[in-house]
């Protein structure tokens, strides 16, 4: 078997390269519905529906989307300038502890401020978080996928430890959970029914500025050329360090800014189960995005609604609604797959 | 402080550790294999939960308990082929296979365990490895009772370390493998097929980490729960590093964590009242954190780690 790159790839082959990924993603949990006894196409639909076939069920996908698209644009940004940062479920944690932190009473702004303090702060923690695990690899070459992961169990502890200590609500008839974002933080809903919060609209100009930075700017163009190959940039001049601390920086401040929209905007308090791993399902999220910051919102609003509609699924037809998040894990695989095959071709020789 | 060396005279607390090290030695060393032979394996959390699962459910089944181990060790190395597969054939990135792998996994593990016991809602349970007190030596004080009245998994995991060792460093096998992670071309030279090398120590070194998680649910608990191996998987990855791939340090890293966590359980009984137990469940990753720290700087990673082989190709 030889792997060789192709000459030319067309936009179409590239562009489709995800498609393909979750056709393939689709089929091979076809295989698991199947065997829970539900028919294929039955359950697809009911997937379908509970994602989009109403106005209640399409509010709550965008609603689910939103941590979706700041923990992929996270994802995205790192991974191209190849610093796997697998973190963004500790710095979602993170953005939602500076959310609380400062958001249930210790300042208070006009609304109109107190919004975006929030989120800057959110960042900030996001980002400072990261700190270590980016100076432990640019400065002694220790890997920053396993420092991340490690502090993902950390910050969660940390999270229960004060909401169940020092920073528990009094008010909560004891519940571990933290105080009330005051009136002045919380993000104001976008429609008169449903969840869907201000953090979408956040998370679009996220996306926009993101993807902006990336194409137009010097960091940007310094972030992709880290990725591609960090010894030629090193030789061109750039400081490979300080890129891929920067480019820490920006992708612990869009997952924090995740934690401060769930907390303030969709819970309006912080808890144990704020997040059911989007930090973990940002990363199918970039990787379906091909990460490109664009790309993100359909990727996250995809995989929100595989979400959204599994839970509808699992209901009507009896099938455990771990199905998404073998959804999940099979499209990372599938898309890396797919990505290859749209730049190689595989040749079968004896 | 002296409720400290308290514990750590009382032989329940070396009994404990010596428990609590068997799954890092299985996924420690599992690891080692891979990273030897030049292929990161962060499938190692997935992989562990999918040994954990599979092999509890062999025996609540009706299985044996052995041939539910070997099942385990099948289903570790079924996944360790699809990460090789990605990583060593297709040359796909080693960090995304193997995160895609563990979330697959383990997704995949909650989605049968469902499947199968749809409406349990507390765990079922099995019997588990029964301790077995090797005679004489188990009437010997604290020693006694922590080395040798432990469950028969609990003594491969002791025995698996000095084979492994045997054959990474004694044997032509061994020194393909090791090759294979520091200089590809040269075994390619010798006519020894990298691909197929890379391809069985990965399988090798995931079957090994699917015993570690099967040692969670066969021999220290005795049903399955969600969320079980709960970061063992990062530790060992961290312990490989620690160790600086050599199976005898691996061991060693793998006690003073095991130590440490049962120090852990034992100073939240004590201690309890004045430091909250989520602190105590910390020490593991953030010591973990700590090692890599500490290792940095003197650490000799096998030079061709993450590098994916081509034939043909020139270097």
């Amino acid at each position: 078997m030889v792997i060789e790159p192709r000459e030319t790839v067309s936009v179409w082959r590239a562009g489709m390269a995800p498609v393909w990924a979750i056709l393939a993603s689709l089929i091979i949990c076809a295989v698991l519905i199947s065997w829970a006894g539900a028919s294929i196409p039955t359950a697809y639909s009911l997937l379908f529906k509970g994602a989009f076939g109403s106005a209640f069920a399409i509010n709550e996908t965008l609603t689910r989307s939103i941590p979706l698209i700041f923990t992929g644009l996270a994802v995205s940004v790192a991974f191209r300038a190849k610093f796997y940062n697998i973190g963004a479920e500790g710095q979602l944690y993170a953005g939602a502890l500076a959310a609380t932190f400062f958001g249930t009473g210790l300042v208070t702004l006009p609304p109109a401020l107190m919004v975006p303090f929030l989120v800057i702060m959110g960042a900030l923690a996001g980002g400072a978080l990261l700190i270590v695990p980016v100076l432990l690899k640019t400065h002694l070459k220790v890997d920053e996928v396993v420092t991340t992961l490690l502090l993902n169990f950390v910050v969660l502890l940390m999270v229960g430890y004060l909401i169940e200590g020092p920073w528990k609500d009094p008010a909560s008839l004891g519940w571990p959970q933290a105080a009330s974002i005051i009136d002045e933080g919380v993000l104001p809903t976008l429609l008169a029914k449903g969840r869907l919060h201000f953090g979408l609209i956040i998370a679009l100009f996220m996306a926009v500025i993101i993807w902006l930075m990336m194409r137009f700017t010097v960091q940007g163009y310094e972030i992709r050329a880290v990725g591609h190959n960090a010894k030629a940039a090193e030789f061109s001049g750039i400081n490979v360090n300080r890129t891929v601390i920067m480019t820490a920086m920006i992708s612990g401040g869009l997952a924090g800014i995740a934690g401060v929209s769930e907390t303030a905007g969709l819970k309006g308090y912080l808890t144990l189960d704020l997040s059911p791993g989007f930090g973990y399902t940002g990363i199918a999220v970039a990787m379906l995005a091909q990460l490109n910051p664009l790309a993100v919102v359909p990727a996250a609003i995809f995989l929100s609604a595989v979400y959204v509609g599994a839970d509808a699924m699992s209901r009507a037809v009896n099938i455990p609604t771990y199905i998404a998040d073998v959804l999940v894990g099979v499209s990372i695989l599938a898309v890396l797959c797919s990505v290859m095959l749209s730049q190689y071709r595989i040749r079968w020789r004896a | 402080m002296s409720d400290f060396v308290d514990i750590l005279l009382t032989a329940g607390f070396w009994a404990a550790t010596i428990r609590i090290v068997s799954p890092l030695i299985f996924g420690t060393l599992g690891e080692l294999i891979c990273e030897r032979a030049g292929v990161l394996n962060l499938g190692i959390e997935g992989i562990m939960t999918v040994g954990a699962m599979s092999g509890w459910m062999w025996v609540y089944q009706g299985g044996d308990l052995w041939t539910g181990v070997l099942f385990a060790a099948c289903m570790g190395a079924v996944f360790g082929l699809l990460h090789a597969v990605f990583t060593v054939h297709l040359c796909l990135s080693q960090h995304v296979t193997g995160i895609g792998i563990t979330l697959f996994a383990s997704s995949l593990s909650y989605f049968v365990y469902r499947m199968l016991l749809p409406d349990a809602t507390t765990p079922p349970k099995i019997v588990p490895f029964q301790p077995i007190a090797v005679p004489w030596l188990s009437d010997l004080p604290i020693i006694g009772e922590a080395l040798f009245t432990q469950s028969a998994l609990t003594y491969l995991a002791l025995l698996v370390v000095p084979m492994v060792w045997y054959v990474l460093f004694r044997t032509p096998v061994g020194l393909a493998v090791r090759m294979s992670g520091e200089n590809p071309v040269a075994v390619e030279a010798q006519g020894i097929n990298v691909l197929a090398v890379r391809t069985g120590a990965v399988m090798v070194g995931s079957a090994f980490m699917a015993v570690g998680g099967a040692f969670i649910t066969m021999s220290w608990f005795d049903a399955f729960y969600f969320g079980m191996v709960n970061g063992r998987g990062w530790i060992c990855v961290a312990l490989v590093i620690f160790a600086s791939w050599r199976p005898g340090r691996a061991l060693l890293g793998a006690l003073l964590f095991a130590g440490l966590e049962a120090i852990q359980v034992r100073a939240q009984q004590s201690a309890g009242a004045f430091i909250p137990y989520q602190f105590f469940l910390m020490l593991p990753y953030v010591m973990s954190i700590l090692a890599m720290i500490v290792m940095a700087r003197k650490t000799k990673y096998p030079q061709a780690l993450l590098v994916p082989f081509r034939r043909g190709e020139r270097v």
